[in-house]
């Protein structure tokens, strides 16, 4: 199987497929000219992009829902690399932990600017931030409880945007994929910034959002606004089928996404 | 559960757009096709991989997303039925904080059992059987490595499962699901190692998690599945 064979495949139902994918002719003659040296990085990408032109669909707004993403990979990795300097974090377990997320921030800042790259776009630059919010969080740097509230709510509103834009990505297999493998590494930083949080003291808080408790209070309520579903396509997961499921629970199994609005309107008081 | 841990720590497929190992198949499993071509990809790909072997007897998961549907009711049937016995014979030296994880993580995993089992209605596989006979639920370490093998198995799942799903509804709802199988692993395997959550076992030098298919992922898991499935009509793209 290789790529000719793909398309000699797709031109047996579809015998327009040379014609729909003309406007990328001269890209897909550099796919057969194994003398032709393009980014492998770029390659599946590339290839996606000819499909969603050829089919209708728009890279445009896989670049915006990308951009989108990279707004707030920016501002984590920032988060974590100036609380990494400044904050009074545990020597130890803690701090390495930090460490470890400020990692993959500036992991997924720098993959995600290779692929918006790769698919003709221009990624979005880092920003200055206030990371005190415009004075909601004036010790954020200064007191460790503090700075792990903030944290766990940049971490649970990363996945709800992340779960919130996956549908955009729908027609892009290798896109929605890795923002998938994004989704989910975010979703393991907030268990642990939660576990972080419930050993420093805060005892109620779990790894998982039960009901739309935040357990940092008003401040960051709209990160954690909606969570506190417990009916899923319909079907009320209470009690479902008898089963001892109490709607702390219920909620906690599922966990709900962010419009890219919401997300904006949560994150817009950290830019300076 | 040496298998698992074997399995887990070989190199799997990560990224499609940023390794350049990557075998032929995967980086065309990995091309974002449109309708036709996904059609078609799924007809290149079955030749490539031969006859399919077909048990006349074996459940079969069906096509499309309700395929997929059932094989996420598969891995939610595997996970509930562990963590019921978990629950059940918990190991003498749990903590209050492991049982209460234990016993939140078994409501999570019924809830998805029965969410699943609910949506698909009457397309729904039948009650899976397993054996967990090879897992010692005395034991705090045998307990919580199967649990770890089980979510990170259960979230690369699903990250491999996305792209499969047509529907964004559904998407959406495994959306919801896999973050909280995440959340599960990163406690779990905090249990075993505070600092593991997101550790290299697991995460790549991208920042991104792992991610199996349907066939990587049914390997694994059926070291616990008595039940034969049949995957062979699941989306491969």
């Amino acid at each position: 199987m290789n790529l000719v064979n793909l398309l000699e495949e797709i031109e047996k139902v579809d015998g327009d497929v040379y014609e729909r994918l003309s406007p990328r002719r001269k890209a897909m003659k550099s796919f057969f000219d194994k003398g032709t040296k393009i980014a492998l990085a770029s390659v599946p990408f590339a290839l996606g992009s000819m499909f969603k032109k050829a089919y209708g669909q728009s890279t445009d707004d896989i670049i915006g829902v990308l951009n989108f993403a990279l707004t707030l990979e920016h501002l984590e990795y920032c988060y974590y690399e100036r609380g990494y300097r400044l904050a009074p974090i545990p020597e130890g377990a803690a701090k390495s932990a930090i460490k470890t997320i400020r990692d993959h921030e500036k992991a997924h800042v720098a993959f995600l600017e290779t692929a918006i790259k790769s698919v003709g776009g221009t990624p979005v630059k880092s920003a200055n931030y206030d990371f005190t919010a415009k004075g909601t969080f004036p010790t954020v740097f200064s007191d460790y409880a503090t700075f792990l509230a903030v944290a766990q709510a940049f971490e649970d509103t990363g996945v709800r945007a992340y779960k919130g834009q996956a549908a955009n990505l729908i027609s892009s297999n290798p896109v929605l994929t890795a923002a998938l493998q994004i989704h989910s590494v975010e979703a393991r930083h907030a268990a642990h910034i939660r576990s972080m949080r419930r050993a420093n003291s805060f005892a109620m808080v779990k790894p998982w959002i039960t009901g739309n408790e935040s357990g940092i209070g008003a401040a960051a309520q709209a990160s954690y606004d909606g969570e506190e579903l417990d009916t899923q396509a319909g079907i009320q997961i209470t009690n479902i089928n008898g089963k001892d499921i109490p709607f702390d629970s219920a909620t906690e199994s599922f966990d709900e996404p962010l419009t890219k609005a919401q997300v904006t309107a949560i994150v817009t008081p950290f830019f300076a | 559960m040496e298998k698992i841990s074997l399995m887990e720590h070989e190199p799997v497929e990560n990224s499609g757009f940023s390794k350049s190992k990557l075998p032929r198949r995967s980086f065309l499993q990995f091309t974002g096709a449109g309708l036709a071509g996904v059609a078609l990809l799924a007809a290149g790909c079955k030749k490539e991989f031969g006859g399919t072997e077909t048990l006349d007897t074996a459940v079969d998961l069906g096509s499309g997303d309700v395929g997929i549907l059932n094989y996420a009711y598969a891995l939610e049937q595997l996970e509930a039925a562990f963590y019921i016995m978990v629950v059940e014979k918990m190991y003498a030296s749990a903590t209050a904080l492991e049982k209460s994880y234990f016993h939140d993580i078994c409501r999570h995993e019924v809830a998805h059992r029965e969410f699943f089992k609910n949506a698909l209605g009457a397309n729904a596989i039948p009650d899976l059987e397993f054996d967990f006979s090879s897992i010692d639920f005395g034991s705090r370490d045998s307990v919580l490595a199967t649990s770890k093998a089980f979510e990170d198995l259960g979230v690369s799942a699903y990250n491999g499962a996305g792209q499969l799903i047509e529907s964004p509804d559904y998407l959406l709802l495994a959306g919801k699901i896999v973050s909280v199988e995440a959340r599960h692993a990163a406690s779990i395997r905090d249990l075993i190692e505070n600092g593991s959550f997101a550790n290299m076992e697991v995460i790549d030098a991208n920042g991104l998690d792992v991610v199996r298919t349907p066939a990587e992922v049914l390997a694994i898991a059926g070291t616990y599945i008595v039940t034969p499935i049949n995957a062979s009509n699941l989306p491969t793209s």
